[in-house]
């Protein structure tokens, strides 16, 4: 890491580790707001990792926002930190000025004219707590106010607000950049990579951690080759999942719009690495770790659900899957070892 | 904290001239080998292959140049590894001495050692051979029985080694024997000898026919075998800590995930045959799984080219590229699901056919993916 990335670092770990507590997720699930987690993460330049200076942000790369966002996956963090980089990240790319609050993304089905923007996203992450929201339509970012918008509450699997986000004829910021086809999926794709990357560390170390202290037959379950193997696994799984996301984002650093290769691999290798992970993680923490009591859950159920967004595994791996049989068998290797 | 880290290590710009001169020569080179040929990577031996890699100077890479080799970067020695075993090129003769017996002389061995033998591995003309296995130590190594008795000028060796890939063809083994007997402390007084295989009497090298047909490997037995004084490789009684080093060396490269690489090229010019109708979906996971493998592994040659000790490190990328390899037969029969052959067949039905029977040894050799596993799960803080 430089110095950026340890300053970074040591400022989104230190304060997500000390303010998001076991409690304050469980008051995020049941609706509760963290207000003021939020407006620490804002006051600390956090949602502006990815922003140029000159903008208002603190002009890091790609390979710095993945410090942020893997800490929102491995201290479950129930804001829309993530979402935000991204968010304010595409409005700086378009020029468009960078507002405070909370800003999520529309992914959804909009239309544009005249600078009026219609249409719903089934799915806005915090719809509900949402200053302003960014959509891409037809290569435009638009930054839109959310304060009109029809909101319809859902959440997902890790309880996180999901929310339906109906706006009709709202006034809007639209402004032209330079992005790839389906920008939003891509994108999303990378952001909840990098989120999950951080959860499956978290799950590799509290595995660990529970199996050296959880004590059967007389001795630490750790002490078992059944239980050491099963933790092996799982942090060779991390650790792919977590190189992947990091491969993706310093592609994207250095490829601009031609990173879709690697986003889609960092997404692909994230979900195989859940699916494995989890079920390791909550067999070696048994009963405990099936109880609401202990937090392993909050990992493992924002595992599930990231998994799925922007897009699952296999729907990247069909992607990637048909453009590599389309560019013939004997480029893959020319392909693999160009990038 | 996790204890093992992966740093992102990209490769300098200027290895991309030396890639394309290895694609080159390997089109002239391999010509229109067989792909079944191709699918046995650093299992195919080729004497006359592997002096025109010498002549080329990509053997002993990052040797010193007084000792024969040509003090190039670990990132050179990464893309030359990685073009010959994705090309499939036949490197199995100068493999060992190139990967682990040649560094592994380079810091433990004596002079008058490195000066006689290793100019002669870095032109392709002298092969080695691990004597580590034994019929009653495999994962055990610390079970290691054959014995150097001290005698006169040197040691007087008895015992079996076994599964000792290509002994029949290498010039020398580099042996771990017992020199000393402690039952409360195993891992003390084993020593490392070279032992030249061409010269010494009282050994015997038999061939085992692996249940594919193939005789890669052999059952080599000493019977008062002498071994001179100055053929001792490190201090005696040092090569318990001399062979861990050692495996980090053959634990850490690329053909830990590319040994079934040849077939999911076959497999995608099978798909792309059919119209790429289907498949794209699995296709597109190898792809996944391949290029972060890869990234893992440059990853580890990284922390070599920074002299750090990638132990833990190799031992992940090869527990996760066994897993890669073994699963590349059975998705292409998933997908496929054509019968594989061993003659008679086309290109992917006989490369399916050597991987298939092959495949169950990726997680045997080099370390077992249980041995693997411990060693992470030790890096890990259980054990």
């Amino acid at each position: 890491m430089n110095e950026l990335q340890t300053i970074l670092s040591d400022s989104v770990n230190g304060l997500l580790s000390e303010r998001v507590t076991g409690a304050l997720v469980r008051h995020a699930e049941e609706g509760e707001w963290p207000a003021a987690l939020w407006n620490e993460i804002e006051a600390n330049g956090l949602t502006r990792v990815v922003v140029p200076e000159k903008q208002g942000g603190a002009g890091g790369t790609w390979a710095d926002a993945a410090i942020v966002l893997k800490a929102v996956g491995e201290h479950v963090a129930p804001i829309p930190l993530a979402e935000a980089v991204l968010a304010n990240w595409l409005l700086a790319k378009a020029g468009i000025g960078v507002p405070d609050g909370v800003t999520t993304l529309l992914d959804g089905d909009f239309t544009l004219a005249e600078g009026r923007i219609s249409g719903t996203a089934p799915r806005v992450p915090w719809g509900r707590n949402a200053d302003n929201g960014v959509a891409l339509i037809e290569g435009a970012v638009v930054l839109v106010p959310l304060d009109g918008a029809a909101i319809e509450p859902a959440i997902n699997v890790a309880r996180e607000p999901r929310d339906a986000v109906t706006l009709k004829d709202v006034s809007v910021t639209a402004k032209r950049a330079e992005l790839p086809e389906d920008a939003m999926r891509l994108y999303g794709a990378l952001i909840r990579a990098c989120q999950m990357a951080g959860a499956l560390g978290y799950l590799s170390m509290q595995s660990v951690r529970y199996a050296n202290e959880r004590t059967q037959f007389g001795r630490p379950i750790g002490k078992f080759q059944a239980i050491q193997q099963q933790l092996a696994v799982l942090s060779t799984q991390a650790a792919a999942a977590g190189l992947a996301a990091a491969h993706a984002c310093a592609q994207l650093d250095k490829r601009g719009p031609d990173a879709g290769f690697e986003i889609a691999i960092a997404k692909i290798r994230a979900d195989d690495a859940s699916s494995i992970a989890t079920a390791i993680a909550h067999q070696v923490h048994g009963a405990i770790g099936f109880t609401y009591e202990h937090g392993l859950h909050f990992a493992t159920r924002r595992l599930w659900s990231w998994r799925a967004e922007f897009g699952a595994g296999a729907e990247w791996a069909e992607r990637l899957g048909r453009e590599t049989i389309a560019r013939g068998a004997d480029a893959l290797w020319p392909h693999v070892t160009a990038r | 904290m996790q204890p093992f880290r992966f740093d992102l290590c990209e490769l300098p710009g200027e290895t991309a001239g030396l890639r394309d001169e290895i694609r080159g020569f390997l089109a002239d080179e391999l010509g229109d080998m067989p792909k079944v040929a191709r699918a046995q990577t650093w299992s195919g031996s080729d004497a006359a292959f592997s002096r025109k890699m010498g002549a080329k100077g990509w053997i002993g890479m990052t040797w010193p140049k007084q000792y024969g080799g040509h003090e190039r970067s670990f990132f050179d020695r990464y893309v030359m590894l990685e073009e010959m075993l994705a090309a499939g090129a036949p490197v199995g003769a100068h493999w060992i001495g190139d990967r682990q017996s040649g560094p592994l002389l380079l810091r433990f061995g004596t002079e008058a050692q490195r000066r006689t033998i290793l100019p002669r591995v870095a032109s392709g003309e002298c092969y080695f051979c691990i004597g580590m296995s034994e019929p009653d130590s495999g994962s055990d190594l610390a079970a290691t029985r054959t014995r150097a008795e001290k005698v006169d000028g040197g040691y007087k060796v008895n015992g079996t080694k076994l599964w000792t890939s290509g002994a029949h063809t290498a010039h020398y083994m580099i042996g771990l024997f017992r020199t000393h007997s402690d039952p409360q402390n195993k891992h003390a007084g084993l020593t490392q000898f070279l032992v030249d295989l061409k010269q010494t009497k009282g050994i015997a090298i038999r061939p085992i026919r692996d249940l594919a047909g193939n005789a890669h490997f052999n059952e080599v037995v000493f019977e008062d075998a002498f071994v001179p004084d100055d053929m001792m490789v490190g201090t005696e009684g040092g090569g318990w800590g001399q062979v861990t080093a050692e495996l980090a060396f053959e634990r850490s490269g690329p053909e830990r995930y590319l040994s079934s690489f040849i077939l999911m090229v076959e497999m995608i010019r099978e798909l792309e045959r059919e119209g790429g109708k289907r498949g794209a979906r699995e296709i597109g996971r190898l792809v996944a799984h391949l290029v972060t493998l890869r990234q893992m592994s440059l990853s580890v040659a990284g922390m070599l080219e920074k002299g750090e000790n990638p132990a833990l490190e190799a031992s992940v990328v090869k527990d996760l590229g066994a897993l890669f390899e073994q699963d590349m037969p059975v998705r292409a029969h998933e997908l496929l699901g054509i019968e594989p052959t061993i003659d008679g067949g086309n290109d992917f039905s006989d490369v399916l056919g050597y991987l298939t029977q092959t495949a169950p040894s990726f997680s045997l050799r080099g370390g077992t993916r249980e041995i693997l596993r411990g060693i992470i799960a030790r890096g890990l803080g259980l054990r």
